[in-house]
């Protein structure tokens, strides 16, 4: 089995004025739900356009299942933009059956598959309907349901949840999971972080036109891991900081009405059991975890420990 | 190729199923038949009264009553004119025409007295009867009868003989140069209105930004040929339609209002406008009518439609292909539509160049003018229509294709480079320099 659906081999893309994708790599494992992260204008939209073969690469090659990128690949993908859109004049139905054989579908599959979208997503009486008579929320299921109609093996998702309201959607959010489970790929673009860390099995971070970061979500947040820990205690606050005098950095303390919270930092080579033994003998500990860092923590440090670095490369 | 067909078919069914086609389709025709039959209602109307002009000869130079000349009754008074002025009855007598004694010496002066301003038919009208009478008088004065004046009268007939390989065949400039103008015309029309619906399409879809979506499925390339085909399609659509329902239309209406007179009248006008004068002095007799009217058909005969109907499709096709390729650039160049005109300049000249020129070549087929724009892809279209009713030499009718087919390639070509990254490209507004530069994008 292939465990790499996408392959993207240095990939370098320039226009007149800036390079938009600077040698870039990336590896999406098959069956994983793919976070590209990165702030605004780092390239990610260039490397989708690139990979949906919208624009080609100036050097560099892609490779999908193992094949170098053609065009009947776009077959197999299904693509949603950051900016959606549809005919406004057209009549949904007719729009969603147009765009679907367009990917390569016979009418009457495409036909059957939709009614079962639209029933799902309860827009069945809209059919008829023009575009641009129906609310956002509801274009933007439509896009979602031609975007998955042709069940591709790689979808790629551009801000999927943008224009959804909080019900909406957990529901595209399901069908996600859903998807996944039935063994599509999916690459997801977004600035949520916290459904990077709710869907994401793996990403990878561009900035820059550079990919900065790459692998599984547990493996990033190991890299990002700072050895902080959070104690919670009732006890006296000077003995408790004096048991840290060394090996241990009290970051702060918060006050609470009947108990503190501190964090605290491993120097050196301290383990968690050094640190439980340096204060066990100076508060009641009711509670002990490890801070580990969200997305948007790391997203932000990455992001600015890459500028730091570029800076000092100047 | 199943992925352009589909598009094809969307291009033109969203088009040939809006409102605006169907009206269009359906008004059209009756616009024409409107034009072709709104001169000659208007001449019904004003001829529907007879106009009684009251006569006061004192040269006494009608000798018998005064013939009827088409609307007018002319009725003699032997009353002095000071007196038939004062008792002049505006509502029975439109005018009051006073001949006075020396009409027969020049400078031939007679008076028409009216409450209103005389229209010029009735002037005219009326010139021309005292002229002739005058002819007359002068003639018998000089003791030339009648024979001899009848023999002395002339009417030259000038045929136009076109010498083929074939033989000889009539030829009528005037009739030739309306189907060449008339069709060159139509081509004009059709890249205009058709070419900016190209491009209207191309900024819905920009702006929509449904684009994206869709290249995401085809290529650009396949995206913009397959909306110029289908609206290609919907042009051809409406101008069957047209022509089919004008001729509905206009036989409907000739054989419901038209009587014999008012289709004698009309193939005068034809003659009057395809530059047959008429002599004003002496109005063709019904025989004559009858001589133009078989001339119009033989000269219409003359004309190989088949040839020319074929030659103007291909034209038809090949112009607004050319165009509507530089069209849709054009619409992926810009984000709204009121940018637009920065870049239709280059487009709009060489057709308006092009109508200009083939207005003015109608008199010189051949000169070097007619040449040279009806080989340029640009112009050919247009030029080529008004030349080709005149006969065109085969060689140059194959230059002027295949050089348009070539121009159509290249505009193609052009036009697609723009269009991929213009289509993608928001938000900024485009220079030709940029445009160029778009050209030599990577894929």
């Amino acid at each position: 089995m292939n465990q790499t659906i996408l392959q993207i081999n240095d990939v370098v893309k320039r226009y007149a004025s800036h390079t938009a994708l600077d040698k870039v790599s990336i590896d999406v494992p098959t069956g994983s739900i793919f976070g590209l992260l990165g702030p605004n204008g780092a390239g990610k939209t260039s490397l989708i356009r690139i990979i949906n073969q919208i624009t080609g690469p100036d050097e560099g090659s892609i490779f999908l299942n193992g094949e170098k990128l053609k065009p009947q690949h776009t077959e197999l993908i299904g693509y949603l933009p950051e900016e959606r859109g549809l005919y406004k004049k057209m009549e949904v139905g007719e729009q969603a059956l147009y765009l679907a054989q367009l990917k390569g579908m016979k009418k009457a599959e495409a036909m059957k598959r939709l009614k079962v979208w639209f029933e799902k997503f309860e827009i069945i009486p809209w059919w008829k309907k023009k575009v641009e008579e129906l609310s956002k929320g509801m274009q933007q299921k439509v896009q979602f349901i031609v975007t998955v109609i042709h069940e591709p093996p790689l979808l790629i998702l551009d801000e999927p949840f943008s224009g959804f309201d909080p019900i909406n959607a957990n529901l595209i959010k399901d069908e996600l999971i859903g998807l996944s489970k039935n063994g599509s790929t999916i690459i997801l673009s977004t600035h949520r972080m916290e459904s990077v860390e709710e869907l994401c099995s793996h990403i990878a971070l561009i900035n820059q036109s550079k990919k900065i970061l790459e692998g599984t979500v547990k493996e990033v947040r190991n890299t990002y891991k700072s050895n902080i820990f959070e104690i919670e205690y009732i006890g006296n606050n000077i003995a408790f900081a004096n048991g840290l005098w060394t090996g241990f950095e009290l970051i702060e303390t918060i006050a609470h009405e009947d108990h503190t919270i501190a964090r605290v930092k491993l120097l050196q080579n301290k383990s968690t059991n050094d640190l439980l033994n340096a204060i066990l003998p100076h508060a009641n500990v009711l509670g002990f975890k490890e801070i580990i860092p969200g997305m948007n923590d790391i997203f932000i440090r990455a992001v600015q420990e890459n500028k730091q670095e570029q800076s000092m490369a100047k | 190729m199943n992925k352009i067909a589909l598009i094809i078919k969307r291009e033109f069914l969203t088009r040939v199923r809006k409102k605006s086609f169907i009206i269009m389709t359906l008004v059209g025709p009756l616009l024409i038949g409107l034009v072709f039959l709104a001169p000659i209602m208007i001449m019904e109307m004003s001829d529907d009264e007879e106009k009684l002009i009251k006569v006061v000869d004192e040269a006494h130079l009608f000798r018998e009553d005064i013939p009827k000349s088409k609307k007018i009754l002319f009725e003699r008074d032997t009353m002095p004119i000071e007196t038939a002025k004062k008792i002049f009855d505006s509502e029975k007598y439109t005018a009051l025409l006073y001949i006075p004694s020396n009409i027969l010496t020049p400078p031939h002066k007679a008076i028409l007295y009216s409450e209103k301003q005389a229209n010029i038919e009735i002037t005219s009208a009326v010139e021309r009867l005292l002229q002739k009478e005058i002819e007359n008088a002068k003639m018998i004065a000089n003791n030339i009868n009648e024979e001899m004046l009848e023999s002395i009268r002339t009417r030259v007939d000038v045929n136009a003989v076109k010498i083929t390989e074939t033989g000889e065949q009539k030829s009528s400039a005037g009739i030739v140069s309306i189907v060449g103008i008339v069709s060159s015309l139509v081509i004009y029309m059709f890249i205009f209105l058709y070419g900016a619906m190209v491009m209207r399409g191309v900024i819905e879809e920009k702006t929509s930004r449904i684009v994206e979506v869709i290249i995401s499925s085809v290529k650009p390339f396949q995206l913009l040929m397959g909306k110029i085909i289908g609206i290609a399609m919907v042009g051809l659509t409406q101008f069957i339609l047209w022509v089919a329902l004008s001729l509905l239309v206009t036989t409907a209406v000739q054989s419901i209002f038209l009587d014999k007179d008012l289709l004698t009248q009309k193939t005068e006008q034809i003659n009057s406008i395809s530059g047959h004068t008429i002599d004003e002095n002496n109005p063709v007799s019904s025989g004559g009518n009858e001589e133009i009217v078989a001339e119009i058909f033989d000269s219409l005969s003359s004309i190989n439609f088949i040839h020319v109907f074929l030659v103007f499709i291909f034209y038809f096709l090949g112009g607004y292909l050319l165009y509507s390729a530089l069209f849709g650039a054009i619409g992926a160049a810009v984000d709204n539509e009121t940018d637009t005109q920065q870049f239709m300049l280059p487009i709009t000249v060489p057709l308006i160049l092009g109508i200009v020129v083939a207005q003015s070549i109608i008199s010189n087929p051949d000169s070097s003018l007619a040449f040279w724009f009806s080989i340029i892809p640009f112009t050919s279209p247009v030029v080529m229509m008004v030349r080709l009713p005149f006969g065109v030499p085969l060689s140059e009718l194959l230059l002027s294709m295949s050089l348009l087919v070539l121009g159509f390639l290249f505009t193609t070509w052009i036009a697609s480079r723009i269009y991929r990254v213009g289509i993608l490209m928001y938000g900024k507004k485009v220079s030709y320099k940029e445009l160029g530069k778009w050209l030599f994008y990577k894929g």
